[in-house]
């Protein structure tokens, strides 16, 4: 997906200023994050399960290339082809290779970004193959002319039901339905003849199981189940970071990823899919492939960011962020939204091409504290902050500013001469007002708020006094 | 609570926070008055100036260090720190460890005065043991937690305890009580926008709330969303920092 992260500020004028995306964000805000909330009491322990929940993905990437080799071994000692994939347009390269290979012309895809960060459907498309997305919230986007997800869980949340009916009246040329069921119905309707006309299913993979060589998908709608047993050909097209040890391991973190993401205990279905069909199954794919991308993954690995590497997807971060609670996903101009986003985003596509987004945060941890794999999101926002600085990437009125201010704080006269200065100023501003309606220095603060004026003294000023006055 | 004599309790270093020092020095005044209440003597450096949280969220490390070396060397003498603001204190008490990783003997002198220093309703209840805020205030007060007060200090009980102990205050929650208000420092500057739409939020709850008054723990947070309500025409709403609502006369 091509990235337009460097048009952030742009982008979030036109959505602030875009009163049904508003009216959407308003209407689901906070809905996620309630839902996680009430879903937590039905774990005995949060916290130690949270806690092992890190562990496990931690101690994966202490030994990353070690568990991805067993992976390799027991996927293809069960018949699947393991293959690896530098970036998104070898992965799509593969993935063209294996759909000739197979005489493959209709590909039924579920869910995954990794897809979406390869630009997966238009090279498909581009090499003759029809891409099918089956996930309902990325079948709405796909017909409405490719739009981009807006979330990672839950695409087209930036949608109405009014919007989906317009869209589906309009696409399917069919009479306008109000009701959800009816327009999940229609959505079947059409995508029932390309399950059973594809030639391939291609998946995305929530986690890998290192111990059986097997993928276990995540979903809610049953799509993924058909698309990953009745094409003759299976590719589970993944990061390399989702790999897991064991099915123990998988265990607990589905207790947890669930719970994050959408407040179920459990998803509707959890497909563990472990190599081709074999004599006496009732169904399973003739082939089946791994298609594991590194896309920058393997550079983290060792460095400040490899918590990052933690993460598992469920998208509690962005339900809980305000900034995205305010902006929505597509501000953030690529695949990956909200906090996580605004990590992931520079480390994969470049740091100068997503500076706004590590400084577009308030810091507030809301994420940090939610996060069920512990990834300390506020401190990479900031360790990325220091990776503009140490590049020069900040502008030099910023680079001025906390120059001036750190040599004046580290040295008290100054300090002092300078809150004086500052107080004197801001008084005159204030000109016996309360509060000041514009200020010339920090234009931002005002455009949206006044600034409170002082009080006529610094403090250090009024309690020098006092003390002179107590000592007299 | 105050069965010690006046400062027979010890020395506690009050780090006033430039914030205050510029712009609201009542503030300070207030938490004297608290602190010594409850048996305290209360010592303010005059050197002192800020602890460094601007650079260190702007990813200027490195000045950020030089401003944490300097409130360590002013602050490490005394038994107990006490910053009238979440954000501050949380800046010593979190991050100057993490900002001598690769510093054994700065780190050390860093989480020796991270693990004293507190948050000053921390302080009030938890180590002082006060129970019964001394000043008088009449009117509905609303609690903002401010983000790093609540996530990185641990400080919500504590300033609702001692609110509720003043007889003529009446309590009242904010919804989303637990989400930013959209200050964040720089971030407030450099994307008006986004912060101006995230306190709008925080003003329309504050005003669902009928609060007379909003009591907070910190100058950023009270500067936008003072500077917000008085935007949008509401030149009555009192936002007051809890060390001027619990000691106020």
């Amino acid at each position: 997906m091509e990235i337009r992260s460097m048009h952030f500020v742009d982008r979030v004028r036109e959505r602030l200023d875009d009163p049904e995306l508003q009216r959407n964000l308003k209407r689901t805000r906070g809905r996620n994050a309630a839902a996680r909330a009430a879903s937590l009491g039905g774990l005995d322990d949060f916290d130690a399960v949270r806690a092992r929940a890190t562990e496990i993905r931690a101690s994966v990437l202490r030994d990353l290339d070690l568990w991805l080799e067993r992976f390799e071994r027991e996927a293809t000692a069960r018949g699947a082809t393991v293959l690896w994939a530098h970036d998104g347009d070898e992965a799509c390269r593969l993935i063209i290779d294996i759909a000739r290979r197979h005489d493959v012309r209709s590909v039924v895809k579920s869910k995954s970004m990794v897809s979406e960060e390869a630009g997966l459907n238009a090279a498909l498309e581009a090499a003759g193959i029809r891409p099918v997305e089956t996930d309902l919230g990325e079948y709405i986007l796909q017909i409405n002319d490719n739009e981009p997800p807006s979330h990672i869980i839950m695409p087209v949340i930036h949608k109405s039901r009014e919007q989906v009916t317009e869209l589906f009246a309009r696409v399917h040329g069919t009479e306008p339905k109000t009701d959800i069921e009816a327009l999940t119905r229609e959505a079947r309707e059409r995508l029932r003849p390309a399950f059973l006309g594809a030639d391939m299913g291609l998946s995305g993979g929530n986690f890998l199981v290192a111990e059986t060589g097997s993928v276990a998908i995540v979903t809610n709608e049953g799509n993924g189940r058909l698309c990953t047993t009745m094409p003759r050909v299976h590719v589970a097209l993944t990061g390399i970071e989702k790999v897991i040890p064991t099915l123990d391991d998988l265990a607990t973190l589905l207790r947890i990823l669930p719970r994050s993401a959408t407040g179920q205990a459990i998803s509707n279905y959890v497909s563990l899919l472990t190599g081709t069909k074999h004599d006496g199954d009732a169904d399973g794919p003739a082939h089946m492939y791994f298609v594991l991308v590194d896309g920058g993954r393997a550079d983290l690995v060792g460095s400040d960011f490899e918590p990052m590497l933690r993460c598992i997807r469920c998208g509690a971060c962005m339900n809980h962020c305000p900034v995205y609670q305010t902006v929505g996903g597509h501000a953030y101009g690529w695949v990956y939204t909200g906090p996580m986003g605004s990590v992931l985003t520079p480390l994969f596509q470049g740091i100068g091409n997503a500076r706004d987004l590590p400084q577009a945060a308030t810091l507030c941890n809301q994420c940090g504290v939610v996060c069920p794999v512990s990834i300390p999101l506020p401190d990479l926002m900031r360790k990325l902050r220091e990776k503009q600085v140490e590049r020069g990437m900040r502008p030099w009125t910023e680079r001025l500013a906390m120059r001036a201010w750190a040599w004046a704080a580290a040295r008290p006269w100054a300090y002092s001469a300078c809150a004086r200065a500052a107080v004197r100023y801001l008084c005159w501003l204030a000109g016996g007002r309360a509060s000041i309606p514009v200020m010339g220095l920090a234009p931002g603060w005002t455009s949206q708020r006044d600034f409170p004026a002082p009080a006529a003294r610094t403090f250090r000023d009024m309690y020098a006094r006092q003390r002179r006055g107590r000592a007299s | 609570m105050t069965s010690a004599p006046p400062g027979g309790r010890g020395e506690v270093g009050l780090f006033v926070t430039c914030l205050v020092d510029l712009m609201r020095p009542s503030v300070a005044f207030s938490s004297i008055r608290l602190l010594e209440a409850a048996g305290y003597t209360v010592v303010v450096p005059e050197a002192q100036t800020c602890c460094g949280q601007p650079g260190y969220n702007a990813g200027d490390t490195r000045s950020a260090r030089t401003l944490a070396r300097k409130v360590i060397r002013e602050f490490e003498r005394f038994d107990h720190v006490v910053v009238p603001s979440g954000s501050c204190a949380g800046m010593v008490r979190v991050h100057f460890p993490e900002l001598f990783v690769d510093d054994p003997a700065w780190h050390a002198r860093a989480g020796a005065l991270a693990a004293r220093t507190y948050e000053l309703t921390q302080f009030l209840v938890d180590i002082a043991g006060m129970t019964q805020a001394p000043g008088g205030f009449s009117g509905s007060v609303a609690y903002h937690d401010s983000c790093a007060g609540l996530r990185e200090m641990g400080v919500k009980r504590q300033p609702r305890l001692l609110i509720d102990s003043m007889p003529d205050v009446r309590r009242v929650e904010l919804r989303e009580c637990e989400e930013c208000c959209g200050f964040g420092g720089l971030f407030s500057v450099k994307y008006p926008d986004i912060s101006g739409a995230i306190v709008q939020r925080k003003c329309e709850h504050i005003h669902a709330s009928g609060a007379y008054a909003v009591a907070l723990g910190d100058l950023g947070c009270m500067m936008n969303i003072e500077g917000r309500l008085r935007r949008t025409g509401d030149g009555l709403t009192q936002v007051i920092h809890v060390a001027e609502l619990l000691a106020g006369e």
